[in-house]
C-alpha cells in the first residue's frame, strides 16, 4: 500500500498530485502519512530510521515559542471590545472620537480622496524616499516654508510609516552611524519608544521628566540627567503634547533645555505626533522644533499625520533630519534610503497623496486648520468639563488643576497600577496601567461618570 | 577660530570654540540673526556619512528619468506597462476603490498589528488553496505586511529571534534586495547554485548538491514561480525532488511569491509548488505580494503566512510576529489591503481579476515571441530561445555588464547590469529598438 502510493506521487501532474495526497490523508492518520513520505527515496542514498524521522517531522520547529503578552496600549482596545458592560468607556489608545464617541474621518480628507479618484492617478512605486510633493509640504509644515533650513536645502526628509516607522528609520541610522551612542528618553514616555530602540539595537537610558508629587515637570531632574549623559547623546523630546503625561515645558524651559543640549553636543531628536492637536495651532505646536532649528542645531524630527489628519491606518509620516549643510543632508538622505529598502522597499502611496493634496492646496489647507481647531477645541472643552466635575464631586481638597494644565490628547491622572486596574475592573473605564487616559475618547456626557471613577480609585484604592 | 572648509574632522575643542563664537556674535533670542551666523563649514555630526549609491534596481528608473532622449526605454523595475507604455491600474481595482470611497461608513482607525482580518484569511486561501488542510486545521497564521519586502523582512526577523538555525540559503542569482533584507533581519546568508549560464536553465545537479550539504534545519528561500531575475523555474518533477530532499534534511522552506498568476496566467497553477510542500503536512513560510498581480505596487500590500504543525503553535507564532511588527511600524496600511479584500471576497470581481491578469500575462508572452522574431530577423548571432522558455515578467538575456552599459549609452535602454530586462516594459512599437540595441551589443562587443 505504502509503496504504491509513493510511486504514484512522484511523476504526476499537479492536480493528480493533490488528489493522491488527499487520498493518503483520508486513509491514514497524520503521523502515518508523514512517515510514509519520509521513510524512503532519498536522492543522496542515505537512509534514516523510520522512527526518528517520524519524531523529527512530528515536532514543530517552533515548539519552544512562548505566547507573547498583548501590547499594553493596543491590548486595551482589545479588552474594551470584549467587555459587554453598557457603561464601558475606552480611554486607551489615542484615537480621536467625536462627542458621540465615533471615529472621525476629516471632511477635508474625504474631499482629497474623491479628487484623487476622479483624477485616476496610478499606483506606481514611489521612490524609496517617498512622494516628493509630500516630503516638500511636510518639511515646510514642520519648519515653516520661510525657514532658513528649507531655503538652504539642509533638511533630509524621507516619508516613513507614520511616527513609528520614522522613529525606526532614525534608530537604524543611529545604530549604523553612531554605534554606541545612547538615546535619552523621558521617564515616562510612549510605551513603544523602548521597543523601537531595543529592536534597532540602540542603547537608551532615561532622564527624569514626570514628578508624581507635583503631577508636573521635574525640570531640574531633566536638565541634570541630560547634562550627566556622555557627550553626543541623542535626546528624545516630545515636540508638543507629551505622551503619556500631557506635560510640556514652557517656552523658557525649552530654551534652557536647548542650552544644555548644545553645551553637551547632544543631538535633539523630536517626536512630533501631535502638531496642531496640542494648542489647535499648527505653527504654535511647532515652536519648540523651530526654536532649536533657529539656533542652528542639527535635529532629527519624526513626524506623524495619524492624529492631526486622522490618517491613523494609512501610516503616513516622515523622518526629517536637518544638517549644517545641504551636502550633508543629501548624504544623510541617501543613507536613510539604504535602510528603508531592506525594510519595506518604498512607502505606501495613498496617505502621502492625501497629505500632499491637502497641505499643498491653500483652500483645503484652510479647511484642515478649521477641522483641527475643532478637534483640539473639543478636547480642551472636555478637559474643562472633567475638571469642573472633579471639583464639584471631590471634597478632599486635592488639586485637580493638572487636568487643565496638561495639553493634548492624554492626561496623566497620577493613578497607580492598582488604581488603574480598579478603573478597568470596577468602572469599565479602559486605560493604560500607567495612569494615562485619552481625553480624545471622552465625551462631555461621560465626564461625570469618569469623575466618579477617578475619585473612587484615587481615594479608595491604595 | 573659523575652521577651514576641508576640515570635517573637527575636534571637540574646535566645536566648542565655534559654538562660543556663534553665541558671542548674537543674542540667543534673536533667531533671524542667529541663523545667519551659522557657519556653513561648522562640522556636521553627520560628516562621516558618505553618499550611498542608488539602489541597483530602483536606481535604473532614477537614471531613466534623467535621460532626455525620446527613444529611451525603461526595462529596469518589474512594473507592468500597457501596449501604449503606460502604467496600468486594473479596472477591478478602480471599481473596488470607488466602492471604498463611496462607503460613508468606512473609517481610518488603526488596523490590528496583524492587519485586516478578512484580507489575511483570503490571502492564505489564495496561495494555499481554499481547501487546504492547513487552513481547515487552523495551522496557518497570516499577517498583513508591506508587500513582498515587508513580508520577507518580518519573516526573517521572526526566524532570527525564534528559530534555532539562523542561516538562510538563497539561490544564485536572486532578487538584489534579498541578501540585504535577510542580513538586516539578523540571518546569515549563504547561497545555493541555481542558474546555469551554459544552458541558460536550471543547474539542478548543483542545487541538489548544495541543499544536500546544507546543515539540517537551515532555511531555504524558494521563488514560488517566475524566478527573479532568471525566469527559470523547476519542473513539477524537479519541485517534487526538491521537496523530498528538503523534508529529509528538515530544511525550512521560505517561499517568495511575488508573481502568482503572472507566470502561467493561472493563479492555481502558479501556486502548485507552495501547495505541494504544504500538502505533506510540513511547515513553511510564504511571503506574498500583490504589487504585480493586482498592480498595487505603491500601496504596499502583501502577507506573510507561516504554516505550522499545530493550531497551538500557530497562535504562539502569531503573538511573536506582533512583537516584531509593533516596533517597526506598529500596524500596516489599510488602503491596499481593503482593495484586495473587496476583490477577493466578491466572486464576480475575482473573476474579472483573473481575466485582467491573464491579459497581462498573455501580453508579456507575446512580447517574448516578438523579441525573438525580431532577433531572428536581424540574424543576431547566438541562441535566443531562452527568451520564450523563461517564465514571468523578466528575461535573463545573458548579456554581460559591458554590453548592458553599451545599450544604455548608445540606445538609451535602461535595465539592470545583470542582463535582466522587464518584458512588461516592452511594446510592439519598442521591440524593434530593443532588438537593434541587442544586435549591436552582441555584434560589436562579442
Amino acid at each position: 500500500m505504502a509503496s504504491s502510493l509513493l510511486s504514484s506521487l512522484a511523476p504526476s501532474a499537479p492536480l493528480h498530485l493533490q488528489d493522491h495526497v488527499k487520498q493518503a490523508n483520508m486513509s491514514l492518520g497524520t503521523s502515518k502519512r508523514i512517515s510514509i513520505l519520509s521513510g524512503k527515496d532519498f536522492t543522496n542514498g542515505k537512509c534514516f530510521s523510520r522512527t526518528s524521522m517520524t519524531i523529527a517531522f512530528n515536532a514543530s520547529r517552533f515548539n519552544n515559542i512562548t505566547m507573547a503578552p498583548p501590547d499594553p496600549i493596543l491590548g486595551v482596545s482589545e479588552a474594551f471590545r470584549a467587555d459587554s458592560n453598557e457603561m464601558k468607556l475606552n480611554l486607551g489608545v489615542g484615537a480621536y472620537r467625536t462627542e458621540k464617541l465615533q471615529p472621525y474621518v476629516l471632511n477635508v480628507v474625504k474631499k482629497a480622496e474623491t479628487l484623487m479618484l476622479e483624477r485616476g492617478e496610478n499606483k506606481e512605486y514611489l521612490p524609496i524616499e517617498g512622494l516628493a510633493a509630500f516630503n516638500k509640504v511636510t518639511a515646510e509644515l514642520l519648519f515653516g516654508s520661510d525657514n532658513t533650513v528649507i531655503q538652504q536645502q539642509r533638511v533630509a526628509t524621507v516619508q516613513g510609516l507614520s511616527g513609528t516607522g520614522s522613529l525606526r528609520l532614525a534608530a537604524a541610522l543611529i545604530e549604523r552611524y553612531f554605534p554606541g551612542s545612547k538615546v535619552l528618553i523621558s521617564s515616562p514616555t510612549w510605551g513603544n519608544h523602548k521597543n523601537i530602540f531595543n529592536d534597532a539595537r540602540v542603547p537608551w537610558s532615561e532622564y527624569r521628566y514626570y514628578n508624581p508629587k507635583t503631577v508636573g515637570l521635574d525640570f531640574d531632574g531633566m536638565l541634570s540627567d541630560i547634562k550627566a549623559a556622555s557627550e553626543g547623546s541623542f535626546v528624545l523630546l516630545h515636540g508638543c503634547a507629551h505622551n503619556p503625561t500631557g506635560i510640556d515645558p514652557t517656552p523658557e524651559q525649552w530654551e534652557r533645555i536647548a542650552d544644555v543640549i548644545q553645551e553637551k553636543y547632544h543631538i535633539p531628536f523630536f517626536d512630533v505626533a501631535y502638531q496642531g492637536f496640542a494648542s489647535g495651532s499648527l505653527d504654535k505646536d511647532a515652536s519648540s522644533v523651530r526654536m532649536f532649528s533657529a539656533r542652528g542645531m542639527e535635529l532629527l524630527v519624526a513626524q506623524s499625520y495619524s492624529k492631526n489628519l486622522g490618517l491613523y491606518a494609512e501610516r503616513v509620516g516622515a523622518i526629517n533630519i536637518t544638517c549644517s549643510s545641504s551636502d550633508a543632508a543629501t548624504r544623510v538622505k541617501s543613507q536613510l534610503k539604504r535602510l528603508a529598502r531592506p525594510m519595506y522597499s518604498n512607502p505606501p502611496i495613498h496617505g502621502a497623496k492625501i497629505v500632499a493634496n491637502i497641505v499643498g492646496n491653500p483652500e483645503l489647507f484652510g479647511e484642515w486648520k478649521q477641522e483641527m481647531e475643532m478637534m483640539a477645541g473639543r478636547i480642551k472643552s472636555v478637559r474643562q468639563k472633567l475638571f469642573d466635575s472633579m471639583c464639584a464631586k471631590d471634597d478632599s481638597g486635592k488639586d485637580w488643576s493638572f487636568i487643565l494644565k496638561q495639553i493634548g490628547m492624554f492626561s496623566f491622572t497620577g493613578l497607580n497600577t492598582a488604581q488603574s486596574e480598579n478603573m478597568i475592573n470596577k468602572w469599565h473605564v479602559y486605560m493604560t496601567k500607567d495612569g494615562r487616559i485619552s481625553l480624545a475618547g471622552l465625551s462631555s456626557a461621560k465626564c461625570e461618570y469618569l469623575a466618579d471613577a477617578i475619585i473612587d480609585s484615587c481615594h479608595n484604592v491604595i | 577660530m573659523m575652521m577651514s572648509k576641508g576640515d570635517i574632522s573637527a575636534s571637540p575643542t574646535d566645536r566648542r570654540l565655534t559654538t562660543l563664537a556663534t553665541h558671542l556674535q548674537s543674542s540667543p533670542m534673536d533667531s533671524a540673526d542667529q541663523s545667519l551666523h551659522v557657519s556653513p563649514t561648522s562640522a556636521s555630526v553627520f560628516h562621516h556619512l558618505v553618499q550611498a549609491p542608488e539602489d541597483p534596481i530602483l536606481g535604473v528608473t532614477v537614471a531613466y528619468n534623467k535621460d532626455p532622449s525620446r527613444v529611451k526605454l525603461n526595462l529596469g523595475v518589474g512594473a507592468y506597462r500597457t501596449e501604449e507604455g503606460k502604467p496600468l491600474v486594473l479596472n477591478v481595482v478602480r471599481k473596488a476603490e470607488q466602492m471604498l470611497v463611496n462607503d460613508s461608513s468606512r473609517v481610518k482607525e488603526y488596523l490590528p498589528i496583524v492587519g485586516l482580518a478578512d484580507f489575511n484569511k483570503l490571502s492564505a486561501k489564495l496561495i494555499l488553496g481554499a481547501d487546504s488542510p492547513a487552513i481547515r486545521e487552523n495551522r496557518v497564521t497570516t499577517v498583513q505586511c508591506l508587500s513582498g519586502t515587508g513580508s520577507l523582512r518580518v519573516g526573517g526577523e521572526f526566524l532570527a529571534r525564534h528559530y534555532h538555525q539562523r542561516t538562510i540559503y538563497i539561490p544564485v542569482p536572486t532578487w538584489g534586495n534579498h541578501p540585504k533584507v535577510f542580513g538586516l533581519a539578523g540571518l546569515s546568508v549563504k547561497t545555493y547554485r541555481y542558474y546555469d549560464p551554459a544552458t541558460r536553465g536550471l543547474d539542478f545537479q548543483g542545487l541538489v548538491e548544495d541543499l544536500g550539504s546544507a546543515p539540517s534545519g537551515a532555511i531555504v528561500l524558494l521563488h514560488a514561480c517566475a524566478h527573479n531575475p532568471t525566469g527559470v523555474d523547476p519542473t513539477t518533477q524537479q519541485w517534487e525532488q526538491i521537496r523530498k530532499l528538503m523534508r529529509s534534511k528538515a530544511l525550512l522552506p521560505f517561499f517568495d511569491s511575488a508573481y502568482q498568476g503572472f507566470a502561467s496566467g493561472n493563479l492555481d497553477s502558479d501556486a502548485q509548488p507552495v501547495r505541494m510542500f504544504v500538502a505533506d503536512g510540513g511547515e513553511c513560510l510564504v511571503a506574498q505580494s500583490y504589487a504585480k498581480n493586482l498592480g498595487l505596487y505603491g500601496e504596499r500590500v502583501g502577507a506573510l503566512s507561516i504554516v505550522c504543525r499545530t493550531a497551538d503553535v500557530a497562535g504562539r507564532v502569531e503573538s511573536q510576529l506582533k512583537l516584531v511588527i509593533r516596533p517597526m511600524y506598529s500596524n500596516p496600511p489599510i488602503h491596499g489591503a481593503s482593495i484586495v479584500g473587496t476583490i477577493l471576497k466578491d466572486s464576480s470581481m475575482f473573476q474579472e481579476w483573473t481575466i485582467e491578469l491573464k491579459t497581462m500575462a498573455d501580453r508579456i508572452i507575446s512580447m517574448r515571441h516578438q523579441l525573438l522574431d525580431a532577433l531572428h530577423a536581424r540574424g543576431t548571432p547566438g541562441d535566443w530561445s531562452h527568451i520564450i522558455k523563461q517564465i514571468g515578467m523578466f528575461t535573463f538575456t545573458g548579456l554581460n555588464s559591458e554590453q548592458v552599459a553599451f545599450m544604455t549609452k548608445e540606445y538609451h535602454i535602461y535595465m539592470t547590469s545583470d542582463g535582466r530586462i522587464s518584458m512588461a516594459g516592452l511594446s510592439t512599437k519598442t521591440v524593434p529598438h530593443l532588438a537593434d540595441a541587442m544586435h549591436a551589443a552582441v555584434t560589436k562587443m562579442g
